[in-house]
């Protein structure tokens, strides 16, 4: 177990160090995150209230991770590391944790520039509020991963990877929105984790299906 | 199929409150019904194609799927009319089950995107299984997912009582939907055939010098 363990330690780490290197995707995706809010201020008409606010926070949340998502293979697609990593003597299920461990990495950086955005130029957020964007990013990832290597083998990558990861992170948003205005926002936070829970042994269990050749 | 069509417009009485239109819940139902089953057969052959990596299941649980969607398609169509017939307009978003088929047509449309996109072979049949198991989860976790989230969307639920069944009514239900399965499980043969015989056709040219 210590030798999974550091594995994906290993590969998230190589995923970090990349990222520190090139500085390519989490800028992008900060970046990203505020003009659309800036734009978010201007499609809202002034009286909508607060509660529109907040779906519109949760819409830029998922294209900004659509946006980190749909980078998260480039690298091993052009340098053809996926095909060492596959000869690599670990675990197949450790390179999905380790670059959902990454792309986790990546999402948190690009919310401490968001939340604190939208929080100065909409609304405040409560401590359940930010309790389901966690609980939502880890569900984020685990599915985005997957779902992301699939679309890796396609033609149309870019193309197919928004239609086929909207449809499945509907129930992330509506629990994320339930999280961000529900007084009472324990039934939302418990069926994010319960969503986080039964899709991350799903794409656990089946990453090795979709890797290999 | 034609004994529930007596069925339904002869021997079923006519709903006091909805009318004729009442009528179009006995190909609703049951086409969704049929479609939930079609999506539950593509996930079953794709855990078997996992599990024994026979190639013929990837075609069986892809033409399951194939024909869920049609069904699906049909469930929205015929939701839509039942919709505009009952409450006026074509569509509303507090059926919960409307919204549910909605997420997943839009689901597995991108299923055959994505199965288009990816070269025929192993990894093909893999992809598409996982996604078909994914599809089987996503099922009862939208259904989890819109039921809450009319909480915060409509402030007051909307309650509409089943419809209440006499006999008659309750037997053309099941005669119709035993038709609908029957009509699936026809045409999944049918397509399963057609794209054997395609496949066959395909290798016996390829087994051809031009």
């Amino acid at each position: 177990m210590s030798a999974y363990a550091a594995d994906v330690a290993a590969l998230a780490r190589k995923d970090l160090r990349l990222e520190l290197r090139a500085r390519e995707v989490v800028p992008a995706m900060s970046v990203f995150v505020v003009a659309t809010l800036v734009v978010f201020h201007f499609a809202l008409p002034r009286n909508s209230g607060r509660d529109a606010a907040y779906g519109l926070l949760w819409v830029t949340l998922v294209f900004t991770a659509l946006l980190g998502l749909g980078r998260s293979w480039v690298p091993e697609r052009e340098g053809r590391v996926l095909d060492g990593l596959l000869l690599a003597p670990c675990d197949r299920s450790a390179i999905w944790l380790g670059k959902s461990l990454a792309t986790f990495a990546f999402l948190a950086v690009a919310q401490l520039v968001a939340l604190p955005a939208f929080a100065l130029f909409f609304a405040p957020l409560r401590g359940q509020a930010i309790a389901g964007v966690v609980l939502a990013d880890v569900g984020i990832c685990a599915v985005g991963t997957l779902v992301s290597a699939m679309a890796a083998a396609g033609r149309t990558r870019d193309l197919v990877l928004p239609l086929v990861f909207l449809p499945l992170a509907i129930p992330l948003i509506v629990g994320g929105i339930g999280s961000s205005i529900a007084t009472r926002a324990g039934s939302y936070l418990l069926f994010l984790v319960l969503y986080d829970v039964l899709f991350s042994i799903l794409s656990w269990a089946s990453f090795e299906y979709v890797v290999t050749e | 199929m034609g004994v529930a069509l007596a069925l339904i417009f002869f021997v079923a009485e006519v709903d006091a409150d909805q009318g004729i239109s009442q009528k179009i819940f006995y190909f609703h139902v049951p086409l969704a019904l049929t479609s939930y089953a079609c999506f539950g057969v593509g996930a079953w052959k794709g855990l078997r194609l996992l599990w024994k990596g026979a190639e013929r299941y990837d075609l069986e649980s892809y033409t399951a799927i194939h024909q869920g969607t049609i069904f699906g398609a049909l469930t929205l169509v015929t939701g839509s009319i039942w919709a505009k017939a009952s409450w006026g307009r074509w569509w509303v978003w507090s059926e919960d089950q409307l919204v549910l088929f909605l997420v997943l047509f839009l689901f597995y449309c991108a299923y055959f995107m994505l199965r288009f996109s990816i070269e025929p072979g192993p990894r093909r049949e893999r992809i598409s299984a996982v996604y078909a198991l994914f599809g089987a989860a996503l099922i009862p976790v939208s259904f989890l997912a819109i039921r809450l989230s009319r909480r915060f969307i409509h402030p007051v639920v909307f309650t509409r009582h089943g419809p209440q069944l006499t006999h008659a009514q309750f037997a053309a239900f099941c005669v119709s939907w035993a038709a609908m399965l029957l009509l699936f499980y026809v045409m999944y043969r049918i397509e399963l055939i057609g794209k054997r015989i395609d496949g066959e056709l395909r290798d016996l040219r390829e087994a051809v010098p031009a």
